[in-house]
């Protein structure tokens, strides 16, 4: 890192306002800058962990050009991540004429009871209504999926998201504004690009605190040369779990790295053989481009945290932290993924399960980051299908994620891989259930025997979120839900 | 004149606040100069003997202001009622991991919770339980075990054409309200304190911080203008909170606040209680009981906390809408070493009620009955047959057969029921299942002296109003229904009255918003100060204008006075303000003919009940055990709504929160008796995506409260939450369907995923 080539001032936009901010602690997270920094109440803390979505803010970038909106949780961003953005709370949608159309919905359809929920559920609201069209219910339920109402059970909001864009019928063209008017309106967009273009700077951010720094290198080179001089660097990407390291556990990051300004890593790119994602793609950026090769992932990514994590959250962070329970891992392991690791100019690839050693302990040299994921793409005689089983269906922590591909020549087997996450202290393929299935014939016996072989792969254990017994029938279960599921397409 | 305010879907008065974020909670409120932040260092053993506390780290860190423990309290270090057996910080030993020990002030949130971090406390271990069975055995309780007879039960079963006999468990429920414990201190001169407390009970936080600050309770205010959610987790708890940021102000003479983190408010405070009941029981070929015996026993944690009357309660509700003539009750208060239990919407309620519709569920399986028929004929009769309960109340404002027959019909249970089965005995992988449950719950508190309410309400001289009563607002939308009630009282609009922070100062000893009393009670005492100031203005007017009284009309913001005088309502606070009229009156009311006797639980501890009725229907993957709740239809008893949009909210968010603790809620403690389910990560309440995709909910029509309760409408609070029992039952009839309705599945609640699959294999062993 040369210190004449980077700028030391981090910017973004607030309810057109522009704050360039130089001295402040990297790990302040967005939600204590709105409401210790600038008073801005109306953004509340519920959890300071990201599940509750009562810190719910709105976040606009420029994607290919196009103004994009996304809900994170505020509560675990930390404020550097918003460099080069805009930032709406549920202070910016009220205007001199009024409150906004979500607004005047959720009070007509008396959505509100407590309240404390209500700004979160107006924020995850307003990225919808700013991204599309009328929303259906599942559409809805999808955007409300990271956030929490203990008093109305729901219906109320739902109806008041199916009823937002009436509203905004009502308010009078010339009172319309970029906030206010719906998806589809281009009002105050070219505004809004500029500001994000005037925001926007090639140069590298890097600032110290006291004894912390925070650096957004933009070019990959650089992430790579300042990681192996600085192997100790926390490198940082959607800060869905380092954020609960500030929040929960009060540690100290002295050095962040963050890889969201990186281009080459932004980008998922598309080969003959695979698809890349770079380690900055988003959980929901990777998701809909999985979902689009193999469609058996979409319960998975409807299922697969909530949308403000996912927006926030990356799927190669996902798979980099190494968490036993990672949703992710069983299924990219039965397709054969791949990381691409890079140490300064070096780089080397390996598969997914090899990078998994013991509980939290990875393949990862000093200095060595995850730059990539490589998927295969799908294969014309692969059947996949993957499964999380947890204790609710939305944004939860499976107890038990399971991934089967299986290769078929008239009913023989093969190829086959399977794999499981939250069975040991790693994602783990079945290797003894995959040897009892291979080479036979795809049948009810021979999956039978694949159980029994199960039970020899994983000893899993009991916690809070299933019983080892649940977790072993389970998977059993899965196996044989999995074969009935082939059977039905042969 | 028929109600021109109450009755209406008006919409909650902070409505447009909730949703610009500029309603104001705690943690919202300006801070003066020089605010401290408290965090407190809690227990991390189960059970163990406090052999040294070394806080010297803790006060030498950064920021760190005052450091207190047990020895710095001044008055009584207990938070208990009567009992006095919860310390405020913990002596000599603590009881469960969660339990205070020390607390701080600092410079700032993040320095307060890092001192807390390093204390070095020297443990000695000592043996823990949270077994209810084993704390029975062990004859280990937080109060007396209590007995609840009627007839000859034990005979009456033994009689009986049928016997059954059994037991199942019933897990607790956080109560996660989204917006923290919270409590802000800002000390005042000569010893006053001002403490914001996000509080159901602002006096019962007066009294404790008073005792433990050793002050009186003229020295203490507390003030709370609303909750980001209650439901029964801020009446007794935030005491505790509200003690710490006092002691910590008094000891530094600054403000002091405390947001508790998530997870510590969820390590630190009670929860609903779990139980686990038995049951034996007699029965006729119809299903009709004969005689029972149950047994409830629950976890109540290291104190009483409201334990008794929540078991009381439990006690009570044994009976849901059933007639059960030979009946004997066990209640067994047991102590364990987790949080300290306390209210929870329904407050020991739901658990008494799925103890006896669990036995319905059996009998009906066992007969080969439809559950419904086997509810139908045990339901309470009518005018003086099979209508007193086993308290000896007399029933007399019974609806559920007419209520569950329209419910049965509209929601077309019979049909689905039929079409389920075909359709059961088609499909492997899939399994449907339907219920019906009726709901009837008690309103008032059970103890009678606590059901009393007062109101202030202030007219000023433009003919504005200030309203303001004992009441809290949690979200229930009370401030809502009682200032439509004052409207209609005084026929002005909504917009003239501001509804006012609850604080102490305002209305004296005014009792918990709490057993779904709030708009009854308040309510009425606001319809009291509200009478007694238009009684002032009617005399007045008719003096001065020399018209009977009954020629004097409000309507609308308008007065008439006979064909003398019209004017507006302001016009005539004006002029009864220059004639020197008082337009400042308080309201009191205490609910009516209840009476009981807590020695032999007997008498009218009810004024009146509610009563409700839900079909759910479910699909069960038996595989996996996941399901969805495809269908609900609830038809609910609200007596004349007060406010139809605020009734049909509490009914719908009510019944949700039931069925997340029937289904996905699972509280979890491991060996270490430390609870792992301590955050939304791992506790999980349903979420949008959760609910019905058909919800149809509708209030029963034209049903007034048969009682003089405020416009004859009928508490909506805790009632719903038991509507869900439905989605358990039905659940329980989808896995009963893998054994082809023959034999039991013991599915325990929280029927989660695991509970579920586990039962529908234990059947499959027994059909192979």
């Amino acid at each position: 890192m040369q210190a004449d080539a980077t700028r030391n001032t981090l910017s973004f936009m607030l309810d057109g306002e522009r704050f360039d901010l130089t001295h402040i602690a990297p790990t302040t997270t967005v939600l204590n800058f709105l409401r210790e920094h600038l008073n801005r109440t109306g953004t509340k803390e519920g959890c300071a962990e990201g599940d509750c979505g009562a810190c719910t803010v709105v976040i606009a970038d420029l994607q290919q050009g196009q103004l994009r909106y996304r809900a994170v949780n505020a509560c675990i961003q930390f404020l550097p991540v918003l460099d080069g953005k805009v930032l709406f709370t549920v202070e910016s949608l009220k205007t001199p004429q009024g409150l906004h159309p979500i607004q005047q919905a959720m009070i007509a359809c008396h959505a509100s009871q407590c309240g404390f929920c209500t700004p979160g559920f107006v924020m995850s609201l307003f990225a919808l209504y700013k991204t599309e069209a009328p929303p259906s219910r599942e559409r809805l339920c999808s955007a409300l999926s990271g956030n929490l109402c203990r008093c109305t059970g729901y219906r109320p909001i739902l109806e008041a998201g199916q009823r937002m864009h009436v509203y905004a019928e009502h308010i009078p063209s010339e009172q319309q504004t970029a906030v206010s008017a719906a998806f589809g309106s281009s009002l105050g967009e070219a505004e809004l690009i500029q500001q994000l273009q005037t925001l926007n700077s090639p140069q590298s951010l890097y600032f110290e605190y006291q004894d912390t720094s925070f650096y957004a290198p933009t070019a990959l080179q650089e992430l790579a040369d300042y990681l192996v001089t600085n192997p100790e660097a926390r490198i940082l990407a959607g800060g869905t779990d380092i954020g609960l390291w500030v929040t929960k556990q009060h540690r100290d990051l002295k050095q962040l790295v963050y890889l969201g300004a990186v281009a080459e890593l932004n980008k998922i790119a598309k080969t003959t053989d695979y698809l890349e994602m770079g380690a900055a793609v988003s959980l929901e950026d990777a998701y809909q481009a999985l979902v689009a090769e193999y469609p058996e992932l979409k319960d998975l990514y409807e299922r697969f945290a909530s949308l403000p994590i996912r927006n926030a959250g990356t799927l190669v962070g996902n798979i980099a932290n190494g968490s036993p329970i990672g949703d992710s891992m069983p299924a990219l392991i039965a397709l054969g993924a791949q990381i691409v690791l890079q140490q300064g100019t070096q780089t080397r690839r390996l598969a997914l399960e090899d990078f998994y050693l013991g509980y939290q302990q990875k393949d990862l040299q000093a200095g060595e980051f995850v730059r990539a994921l490589r998927i295969p793409l799908a294969k014309p005689k692969q059947y996949f299908r993957t499964w999380k089983i947890s204790k609710r269906f939305g944004q939860d922590i499976s107890a038990v994620c399971a991934a089967f591909a299986v290769e078929l020549e008239q009913k023989q087997v093969t190829k086959i891989r399977m794999a499981f996450g939250g069975m040991a202290a790693t994602p783990k393929r079945a290797l003894q259930a995959e040897q009892a299935l291979c080479g036979q014939i795809w049948s009810e016996s021979a999956i039978e025997q694949a159980v029994q072989a199960l039970q020899q792969d994983f000893q899993p254990l009991t916690d809070m979120r299933a019983s080892a017994e649940y977790r072993s029938l389970v998977s059993a279960n899965l196996l044989r839900k999995f074969f009935l599921d082939v059977e039905a397409k042969l | 004149m028929s109600p021109q305010y109450v009755g209406k879907d008006q919409q909650h008065e902070s409505a447009h606040l909730h949703v610009s974020g500029e309603a104001r909670y705690i943690d919202d409120l300006p801070e003066p100069k020089g605010t401290l932040y408290a965090a407190v260092g809690i227990s991390n053993k189960a059970h163990a003997l406090l052999k040294q506390i070394d806080l010297t780290q803790v006060r030498q860190a950064a920021g760190v202001v005052a450091v207190i423990t047990a020895k710095d309290i001044p008055g009584e270090n207990h938070l208990g009622g009567a009992l006095k057996d919860e310390p405020v910080l913990a002596v000599n030993k603590v009881e469960y991991i969660g339990q205070a020990i020390f607390a701080v002030a600092a410079t700032s949130v993040e320095a307060a919770r890092r001192a807390v971090l390093l204390a070095e406390i020297d443990y000695e271990v000592l043996p823990h339980n949270l077994d209810i069975r084993a704390a029975v055995a062990a004859g280990q309780f937080v109060l007396p075990t209590k007995r609840l007879e009627r007839g000859t039960a034990s005979t009456a079963i033994d009689q009986a054409p049928h016997q059954l006999s059994g037991s199942f468990s019933l897990g607790g429920q956080e109560q996660f309200y989204l917006e923290g414990q919270i409590a802000f201190a800002l000390p005042q001169e000569q010893g006053y304190l001002l403490i914001h407390s996000s509080t159901q009970h602002p006096h019962h936080v007066q009294e404790i911080v008073a005792t433990v600050l050793k002050r009186t309770q003229k020295d203490i205010v507390i003030e709370c203008r609303r909750m980001g959610g209650g439901f029964g987790g801020k009446e007794s708890q935030p005491s505790f909170f509200a003690c710490i940021v006092g002691l910590l102000a008094q000891k530094t003479g600054k403000p002091v606040k405390y947001r508790v983190d998530r997870d510590d408010d969820i390590m630190m405070t009670g929860k609903r209680h779990c139980f686990d009941i038995g049951y034996r029981v007699g029965f006729n070929e119809q299903g009709v009981i004969q005689g029972i015996e149950l047994d409830y026993a629950s976890r109540c944690g290291i104190s009483a906390d409201l334990s008794g009357p929540v078991n009381d309660r439990t006690m009570f509700h044994a009976d849901n809408a059933y007639f059960l003539e030979n009946i004997a009750i066990v209640s067994y208060r047991c102590k364990t070493n987790s949080q300290s239990n306390t209210a929870f919407r329904g407050f020991g309620g739901p658990q008494g009620m799925m103890g006896i519709e669990y036995v319905m569920d059996e009998i009906a399986r066992q007969l080969q009955l439809d559950p419904l028929a086997v509810r139908q004929a045990n339901f309470y009769g009518k005018e003086g047959i099979r209508d007193c309960t086993h308290y000896g109340m007399q029933l007399e404002d019974n609806i559920i057969h007419e209520l569950v027959a329209e419910l049965a019909d509209t929601a077309q249970y019979r049909q689905r029921r039929e079409a389920l089965r075909v359709f059961n005995q088609t499909h492997q992988g899939v399994k449907k299942g339907i219920a019906l449950t009726p709901v009837k719950f008690g309103i008032s508190f059970t103890a009678t002296f606590l059901n009393q309410a007062g109101a202030l309400l202030h007219i000023y001289n433009d003919g504005t109003v200030q309203l303001n009563h004992g009441g809290t607002e949690m979200g229930q939308g009370l401030f809502t229904k009682v200032a439509q009630v004052v409207a209609e009282e005084l026929q002005i609009p909504l917009e003239q009255i501001r509804c006012t922070a609850t604080s102490t100062e305002k209305v004296p000893n005014a009792s918990a918003t709490a057993a779904s009393s709030g708009s009854d009670m308040n309510g009425m005492a606001a319809q009291a100060a509200a009478q007694i100031l238009k009684q002032r203005l009617v005399e007045f007017l008719a003096e001065r204008y020399q018209v009977p009284a009954s020629e004097i009309s409000f309507q609308a913001g308008q007065v008439r006075v006979g064909t003398q005088a019209a004017m507006s309502f302001a016009e005539l606070a004006h002029l009864a303000w220059f004639n020197r009229i008082s337009l400042s009156a308080t309201g009191f009311y205490k609910t009516p003919k209840i009476h009981y006797d807590p020695r032999t639980m007997s008498g009218r501890p009810f004024y009146y009940f509610a009563y409700g009725a839900a079909v759910s229907e479910v699909e069960v993957d038996t595989l996996t055990g996941e399901y969805r709740v495809q269908q609900v239809d609830i038809l609910h008893d609200v007596g004349e709504s007060l406010n139809p949009a605020i009734d049909i909210g509490q009914i719908e968010g009510g019944f949700v929160q039931g069925m997340g603790w029937l289904t996905t809620e699972e509280l979890w403690w491991d060996k270490e008796g430390r609870l792992r389910t301590y955050a939304p990560s791992t506790y999980k309440i349903p979420v949008a995506g959760d609910i019905p995709e058909r919800f149809n909910v509708r209030l029963v029509d034209k049903k007034p409260n048969r009682e003089a309760t405020i416009y004859r409408s009928k508490a909506v609070g805790e009632p719903p939450l038991m509507l869900a029992m439905s989605v358990f039952f039905a659940l329980k009839d989808a896995v009963e369907s893998v054994g082809h309705y023959q034999y039991s599945s013991g599915l325990n609640a929280p029927a989660t995923p695991e509970a579920v699959l586990i039962a529908i294999e234990s059947l499959k062993k027994k059909v192979n």
